[in-house]
């Protein structure tokens, strides 16, 4: 596993940390080093609000390794509230139950484990939203 | 008694924010008697909370700690303690409260650290956290019980060992949405239940963890906190005590002197399982979810080894906007998926057994 290179981005997988441009307002996720709208370089961090929709989604029958217990799952792209568009992991929901503009809300949950001894990766799913609003 | 019995810090604080997380799956009681009795012996409790393969303690904790942020309205930074208490930290070495101090947004300039008292490491956790607003060390802090238990399979602990958890924000009284009054703590050396460090699963002392360890720690506790306090079953809406199944609190609130419709709201194990660390404070946001200001909350909790907290607190008027801010217990409690023995095997990584 690369630990380093998970170290890095533990913010932003953990709990949605994103970006807020402060030349044209974009918001932004994954954060980068230009605003992906106006190309500035600027930009202050932003914690998404973590509620979006199902825009499409796939299921994975034959997973990588290191996933392979958790197969069949749903891999969806969600729209963030906020405008951004992510993939992620579906949880909490079966594969047939999945549909396009299902309203879904971030969880932070195990993403894999590197057998028994090693880490274990956490980070952000989506799953159906828990309340209303 | 005298009055140094009582733990109280001379801050008036109280309970800011609570959250609670409970797993979607559900493993019906008999589903274990079926596998291992033929249906013969009658199950403690009607179903438990199972974790998803993607759960543990740590993310456990850190949901029913977003919920708690929310009804609390402060910042994650305005947090000075994140305390988790476990007996199922996913790392034998390794801190759960780092990852969700990190979670939540947290971290870096705040205190992290795990706690261990079996399933009393929860409360213990809050009482801390009392201490440290109480002093004035500080203006909020967390603490958080949790648990995915595991049970031996076939043993009398399968049936019940459950998932869950609850954190509660602690701040100053004026801000409170519920108040604290005072507490307690009754702790012997009580060999009724253990887990050595390479074991997988506990031991426990049969009939022995009854009597000697869960009814003379919850009762003796209880009792000297209302003494303490002046006060009698009657002052108290409701009372909320430690819940490896229905059978034990059940007893244990009628001997203190309780009736049924103080304890039943509190009372969750028959429809989510013993959540351990987790049992008594999950009991807790359950009754804050239903509470009307004024009406007063007796929590006793209990863990192996043995001990109890015994927490008195006061409901305010605060409470009637924050509750609606997150996902209440019972949203959790009704959002159920029931699986089978075999799923649950999956579920729990048993089919990897030695
Ligand atoms: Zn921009």
């Amino acid at each position: 596993m690369h630990i380093a290179r998970n170290w890095r981005v533990k913010k932003q997988r953990y709990s949605l940390t994103g970006e807020i441009c402060h030349h044209c307002g974009s918001k932004v996720f994954p954060p980068r080093d230009v605003c992906p709208e106006c190309a500035q370089p600027a930009y202050d961090p932003l914690q998404l609000s973590g509620k979006g929709e199902v825009y499409s989604f796939t299921t994975v029958y034959e997973p990588p390794a290191n996933f392979q217990e958790q197969a069949p799952y749903s891999i969806a792209l969600i729209k963030l509230e906020e405008g951004p568009m992510l993939t992620a992991q579906l949880t909490d929901v079966e594969p047939n139950q999945v549909h396009i503009g299902m309203p879904v809300e971030m969880v932070t949950r195990k993403l894999m484990q590197d057998g028994d001894e090693g880490l274990i990766q956490y980070g952000y799913k989506f799953r159906p939203r828990i309340m209303a609003h | 008694m005298s009055k140094q019995t009582l733990l109280k810090p001379s801050r008036a604080v109280g309970i800011v924010g609570y959250g609670a997380y409970i797993p979607q799956y559900r493993l019906p009681a008999s589903e274990v008697s079926e596998m291992w009795t033929d249906g013969a012996a009658a199950p403690p409790i009607t179903e438990k909370a199972v974790p998803g393969l993607d759960e543990d303690t740590a993310t456990i904790a850190i949901e029913a700690a977003r919920n708690a942020l929310v009804r609390a309205g402060i910042a994650p930074t305005d947090l000075r303690a994140i305390w988790v208490g476990s007996e199922s930290h996913p790392y034998a070495v390794k801190p759960t409260s780092t990852i969700v101090a990190e979670a939540l947004g947290a971290a870096p300039m705040v205190q992290a650290a795990d706690w261990e008292f079996a399933c009393k490491a929860g409360s213990e956790a809050i009482i801390a956290a009392i201490g440290l607003v109480g002093s004035d060390m500080a203006d909020y802090a967390m603490g958080i019980g949790a648990d995915t238990a595991q049970g031996r399979p076939g043993d009398a602990l399968e049936y019940t060992a459950g998932a869950g958890g609850a954190a509660i924000i602690i701040g100053p009284a004026e801000k409170s949405l519920a108040v604290f009054e005072g507490s307690i703590s009754y702790v012997t050396d009580t060999p009724d239940f253990w887990r050595r460090p390479k074991a997988e699963y506990p031991s426990h002392g049969m009939r022995f963890t009854g009597e000697p360890a869960y009814f003379h720690h919850v009762v003796m506790a209880g009792q000297i906190l209302m003494e303490t306090l002046g006060r009698t079953p009657e002052d108290y809406r409701y009372v909320v005590l430690h819940q490896p199944n229905v059978k034990f609190p059940s007893r244990a609130a009628k001997q203190l002197g309780f009736k049924p419709e103080q304890w039943e709201t509190g009372l969750l194990v028959g429809r989510i399982g013993n959540t351990y660390s987790g049992a008594s404070l999950v009991g807790l946001t359950a009754v804050l979810d239903a509470a009307e200001p004024g009406e007063r909350v007796l929590v006793v909790s209990f863990g192996s080894g043995a001990g109890s907290d015994a927490m008195s607190f006061q409901v305010t008027e605060r409470i009637r906007d924050r509750r609606l801010l997150a996902p209440s217990t019972e949203d959790y409690i009704a959002r159920r998926t029931v699986i089978d023995y075999a799923t649950y095997l999956r579920y729990r990584g048993k089919l990897l057994m030695k």
